[in-house]
């Protein structure tokens, strides 16, 4: 998925067309951008005719009169044109920053909008690309491409009419060489894009592998693999060294190419030149300012050709940035929804009913997006506000399953499923995650410090509210253990933590937002049996009338519960209260019966 | 490893590579003389061809240029001197050619050489590094920071040494043309250099500021992503945005800014080229029509002053991308000057089917104490268990027995076999001790790649006998592509269960005399963690086996328990002494198997 092909060769208009809206927000930047760079580029190519008048009113005649005055008009000149290049820069900076600016907003608020099923097969680093480096790239083609371009053609069409005002005959020479020109730069930019598009993607592997390396860095060391990693990584970048080196040919052989036919041109032209200029058909002056004419109508084809080619591969920053933007949300609610309750982002808190925790399944069948078979089939099931549910089962059986649809992170294939009573659809996602407290097997911290951990569940939280949840689930232990206390920062992802420690902080988090419902999903996996037992009490207390799901190994944790669910191969085949489970010797009285085996009877 | 300046350490990426960048910067000087001869002939061409001017050519030039047009018309000499032209424009492609091509040669090998090396290198840091440093940042410098070095070494390295090509040799023949001419030019010269230094400092600070900016946007994506779960399950999707808008508009005010400050560069650049231009035309006209300076001469200074123009112009773009390429090298070198980890000259490779011994070991992490004096030994074949509540210092001992962490002078004693772990050879000592962690990491190969990484048999009916013990078989052959299915971020996402298996026969393909489980079984179900720990038994037959765990059922059958208490040894003995012993171990006991009645 990562290191998709660009399938975009020459240039679409419908690609650009869906920057409008883009465009339409950015009239009073980008207009006083344009007219900028028209005047300044229209100004810069006037300078030869300086040149001229000089050269016919001064040094043919050998007089100095008016010398002064012309100087004069020459140094204005000069300043206003610098003024339109610090505009210029300016302006056209600000053009790229906003709309990049605006761009990466809707790409980020629409990730957020964006369902579970789509995160989990698009990776991270795959997704900030997009985010970041192809925005960047629209950016950069929309302000200084764009700039460039009108500037190199606008410099050509004026260097070509005031040729033609010169002397038409030599201009014709000139008009001969540009297209060709112009056609070898087009043919190698071609050529180059292919082998540049190569590179593009060999550098985002080298980027991912070194990404792999260094997070990888603690398993490698134990497996003694550094070396196996580092001849891996050697001929990964010796293959881009390889196409770097390519495009580098390609890119020596175009420019002096291009060159060469522009001398030529000069070549022909002084021939020319000369002969009209001994047969008194030409002036001196004519003839000098042409020559500089024709030096600077060279640079600006090159210039052309290679804007045309990046505007290409800018292209394909867009198909992806506005693929990205238009990915269907397929959890979604619905406008009368959003019109009573408010979206996620403009909640209508007043509207919310309260919520009491009341889960049904009704006829639900499920498979994952991805996924072949179905998971669940006609399942349905009633959960009275206030009912602590475990789902018991044997690693990958689907436990998650059930807790994905109950929080909406998924939808039904068919059926429903009912949050107090009301179908889950016909309220906003915000209301019903409003009322999580969601605490995961992984435990995903953010970078930053303990106490602002714990305040994600609870951003209003005060410090005493922080310290207090902490407390209740041994959160505390953490911070006691750390010089910094509650302020020590908890690093990248909670690297600097064990498992069993992030545990107890996400377990703090979702505490302190005090839900009416809780996901204990393997919250306590990695938590020794002490601290368990120490803040078991705590968890039961808090779960009193509360809705709970919880998914566990351990039967300890299991055995209070109002009633469990036994998973087997993505279905549910038991449910009933623990004693009820033992009676009927099904799975579970099974699973029971393995832990005596290992020789812990009860008590 | 010793520190180094930069200039060494660039030397050490271009070992070898001397010869292409010679051949660039010697065809560069080529082209770049051929590009002035172009102008001389011109002028030679409207002075003394067309107008009738005595020739200012080089003398051996001029000659030939008399035998190739002797006798001929005025239309034979121009064809001489068109052809002359032609003949430059070709030669100078030729030598740009060359060089380019050298230059990308040296360069990207340089480069490739710099990669290699940063990859190697960040491999063999030892892991406390890794702890310490943030991975984006690291990253960033291994691949923004290289090619920022890159474009310069590449593109402007071979545009300074031009420029400087160019004036010099451009000051020379102005001066013996026409000193008060080539004076007027000159003037201009250390005004350029004096904002140009300006600029370039503000450039780089203002850049710097950017570059953190844009750092601080890219943790803001990068952790709300990585986070999603959580953000929607606690619905702060609308505070996420708010706090992404802040670092968004930050990073935009800061370009933007920059932006202001480049205008000012280059608006003032370009004006001082067209001031140096209109010197030229003002002071030449004024010379040409009081002295003996010819139109041809000012056509000739004129065509120098143009080209002239463009480099040192360029020359403060330049300058502004040589201090952030130096910012970049010394960011480089700072990774480079970290000394990797290294054996003893004597390093030590003893037999490792012996008898761990842990004597008065203490072990202090970022000021917080972890271990205190701990000591105890494994007998050479023996299981021992390690109980322990989170944070108790579980980890850091068999990160402390594979030197993954050094023990300080004063820490106390780690030996195998009587010999000293850190005298022993590194890559030796951790072959052979299969350490399981507890969050293992999965590289994105296939499965089977993933299991067989650290021998490369190839084999895969081991590799699938390892799987089958790791009770994980069966789930791999449930994948469409089995044992060929792509894992890690790229690929299919395990479950953290499915992830730990395969991380336990990973290890046991490694077939080490010691074994080392920490917690590596916690995200499975008991009955799964009995069948594995079933299996294991016969296949560890003779290895010495450390596990970690929580679980009461999966250490009592170990022959010794030590229980860590806050970095501490409180209990150390068989199972059924310490059931006896009404101590922690006693507690947890009962805790666990009290799951029915309690």
């Amino acid at each position: 998925m990562e290191y998709e092909q660009e399938t975009t060769s020459g240039l679409s208009l419908k690609m650009w067309l869906r920057l409008v809206k883009y465009f339409k927000q950015m009239k009073r930047q980008i207009f006083p951008a344009l007219i900028t760079v028209v005047l300044t580029t229209a100004a810069f190519s006037a300078f030869p005719l300086f040149t001229r008048y000089a050269v016919d009113h001064f040094v043919i005649p050998g007089t100095t009169d008016g010398l002064p005055l012309f100087a004069g008009a020459y140094f204005a000149f000069i300043v206003c044109v610098g003024t339109g290049d610090v505009m210029w820069v300016k302006l056209l900076m600000a053009v790229e920053m906003k709309i990049g600016l605006l761009i990466r907003r809707d790409s980020f608020v629409h990730l957020q909008k964006l369902q579970i099923a789509y995160h989990n097969v698009n990776s991270v680093g795959y997704l900030i690309g997009r985010v970041m480096s192809d925005t960047e790239r629209i950016g950069g083609m929309i302000s200084w491409g764009f700039s460039g371009f009108i500037e190199a053609l606008l410099t050509l069409v004026f260097s070509i009419t005031y040729m033609l005002i010169l002397s038409p005959k030599l201009a014709l020479i000139l008009m001969i060489v540009i297209p060709v020109a112009g056609l070898v730069a087009w043919y190698f930019q071609r050529k180059i894009m292919v082998v540049s598009r190569k590179v593009r993607e060999l550098n985002s592997r080298i980027t991912g592998a070194y990404n792999e390396g260094i997070t990888g860095s603690k398993t490698s060391k134990t497996l003694v693999i550094e070396d196996v990693n580092s001849e891996e990584f050697a001929k990964l970048s010796a293959k881009m060294l390889r196409e770097s080196v390519r495009n580098s040919r390609l890119n020596a052989i175009m420019m002096p190419m291009v060159m060469s036919l522009g001398s030529i041109a000069l070549s022909i032209l002084l021939y020319r030149g000369g002969i009209l200029v001994s047969r008194e058909m030409l002036d001196f002056g004519v003839l000098s300012a042409f020559i500089a004419y024709a030096v600077s109508t060279i640079e600006p084809i090159v210039w052309v050709s290679g804007i045309m080619s990046e505007m290409v591969s800018a292209q394909v920053g867009i198909e992806r940035v506005t693929g990205l933007q238009g990915e269907t949300v397929t959890i979604a609610d619905s406008p009368e929804v959003v019109e009573k309750y408010g979206d996620t982002f403009e909640p209508k808190v007043e509207n919310w009913e309260p919520v009491l925790g009341g889960v049904t399944f009704d006829n639900v069948t499920f498979k994952y997006p991805d996924g072949e078979e179905y998971v669940l089939e006609d399942f349905s099931l009633d959960i009275p506000p206030g009912t602590t549910v475990a789902i018991v089962g044997e690693t990958g059986a689907g436990k998650s399953t059930i807790v994905n649809l109950a929080c909406r992170f998924y939808e039904p294939t068919s059926g429903r499923v009912l949050i107090d009573g009301r179908d889950s659809r016909e309220r906003s996602q915000l209301w019903l995650h409003s009322s999580l407290g969601y605490v995961l097997q992984d435990p995903h911290l953010f970078s930053g410090t303990i106490m602002e951990n714990i305040r994600y569940g609870k951003l209003e939280a005060s410090d005493e509210d922080v310290i207090a949840a902490a407390r209740l689930v041994a959160a505390d232990t953490v911070a006691d253990r750390m010089p910094e206390g509650f302020g020590a920062e908890v690093g990248e992802g909670g690297d600097k933590l064990s498992t069993g420690e992030k545990q107890l902080i996400s377990f703090a988090r979702a505490v302190l937002a005090d839900p009416p419902i809780f996901v204990l999903d393997e919250a306590t996996s990695s938590i020794d049996t002490e601290t368990e037992r120490l803040i078991q009490d705590a968890i039961s207390h808090m779960l009193t009338g509360r809705t709970s799901f919880i998914i566990a190994h351990r039967l300890s944790t299991i055995a209070h519960a109002d009633l469990i669910l036994v998973v087997e191969d993505g279905r549910i085949v038991e449910r009933g209260t623990h004693k009820e489970l033992l009676a009927s010797g099904g799975h579970y009285s099974e699973l029971y019966k393995a832990m005596r085996i290992d020789g812990l009877s009860p008590m | 490893m010793e520190k180094t300046t930069i200039p060494k350490m660039l030397s050490g990426f271009t070992r070898g590579l001397k010869r292409f960048f010679l051949a660039a910067i010697l065809a560069a000087a080529a082209a770049s003389l051929l590009g002035f001869l172009s102008p001389l002939i011109v002028g030679f061409t409207v002075d003394s061809v067309i107008g009738d001017k005595a020739s200012e050519l080089p003398g051996p030039l001029m000659s030939l240029f008399e035998t190739l047009s002797a006798g001929g018309n005025l239309s034979r000499r121009l064809t001489v001197c068109a052809l002359f032209i032609a003949c430059c424009a070709l030669l100078a492609a030729v030598f740009n050619f060359t060089s380019r091509i050298n230059m990308a040669k040296g360069s990207e090998r340089m480069i490739n050489n710099l990669r290699v090396r940063l990859f190697t290198h960040t491999q063999h840091l030892p892991f406390e590094w890794h702890t310490k440093h943030l991975t984006g940042d690291i990253i960033q410098r291994c691949t923004s920071d290289v090619e920022t070095v890159r474009r310069f070494v590449f593109q402007q390295l071979l545009e300074v040494l031009r420029t400087v090509i160019l004036v010099v040799i451009a000051m020379s023949i102005m001066f013996s043309l026409n000193v008060v001419m080539a004076l007027a030019v000159t003037v201009f010269i250390p005004v350029i250099l004096v904002y140009t230094i300006f600029f370039s400092m503000r450039v780089s600070k203002k850049f710097r500021a950017c570059d953190e900016a844009e750092g601080e946007l890219m943790v803001r994506v990068q952790e709300n992503l990585t986070g999603v779960r959580v953000v929607r399950a606690f619905g702060r999707e609308r505070y996420e945005t708010e706090r992404f808008d802040e670092k968004n508009i930050n990073y935009t005010k800061m370009w933007t800014s920059l932006g202001g400050t480049y205008g000012l560069f280059w608006g003032i650049g370009d004006s001082v080229a067209a001031l140096q231009l209109l010197t030229v035309v003002v002071v030449g006209s004024y010379l040409a029509a009081t002295s003996s300076f010819t139109f041809g001469e000012l056509v000739v200074f004129l065509s120098y002053s143009q080209m002239l123009m463009w480099p040192v112009r360029q020359l403060g773009r330049v300058m502004s991308e040589m201090s952030k390429t130096g910012v970049s090298l010394n960011r480089i070198k700072e990774i480079l000057d970290s000394p990797a980890e290294k054996d003893d000259p004597e390093a030590l490779r003893p037999p490792m089917d012996s008898d761990i011994e842990f004597s008065g070991v203490s072990f202090t992490y970022d000021e917080q104490p972890v271990l205190q004096n701990v000591s105890f030994s494994i007998k050479s074949g023996s299981t021992f268990g390690i109980l322990g509540a989170t944070g108790s210092g579980k980890s850091t001992l068999t990160y402390l027995l594979n030197n993954l962490y050094e023990l300080p002078e004063g820490g106390g004693l780690i030996t195998i076999g009587g010999v000293d772990v850190s005298k022993i050879e590194k890559s030796y000592l951790r072959k052979n001790i299969g350490l399981v962690l507890q969050e293992p990491f999965l590289f994105s190969k296939t499965i089977l790649e993933n299991i067989d990484i650290s021998s490369r048999s190839r084999n895969l009916d081991r590799v699938r006998e390892k799987a089958r013990i790791a009770a994980v078989d069966e789930n791999i052959m449930e994948f469409a592509n089995g044992y060929d299915t792509i894992v890690g971020e790229r690929g299919v996402t395990l479950s953290g269960g499915q992830k730990q298996r395969v991380a336990i026969a990973r290890t046991l393909m490694m077939g080490a005399p010691i074994m080392v489980f920490d917690d590596s079984m916690s995200n499975l179900d008991m009955e799964t963690d009995a069948k594995i720990r079933e299996s294991l038994r016969s296949d560890t037959e003779g290895s010495t086996v450390i596990l970690i765990s929580h679980r009461i059922s999966t250490l009592m059958r170990a022959d010794t328990i030590m229980v860590l208490e806050d970095g501490r040894i409180a209990e150390i003995g068989s199972h059924s002494e310490l059931v006896a012993m009404d101590g922690i171990y006693r507690r947890v006991y009962d805790l666990q198997s009290g799951y029915v009645t309690d």
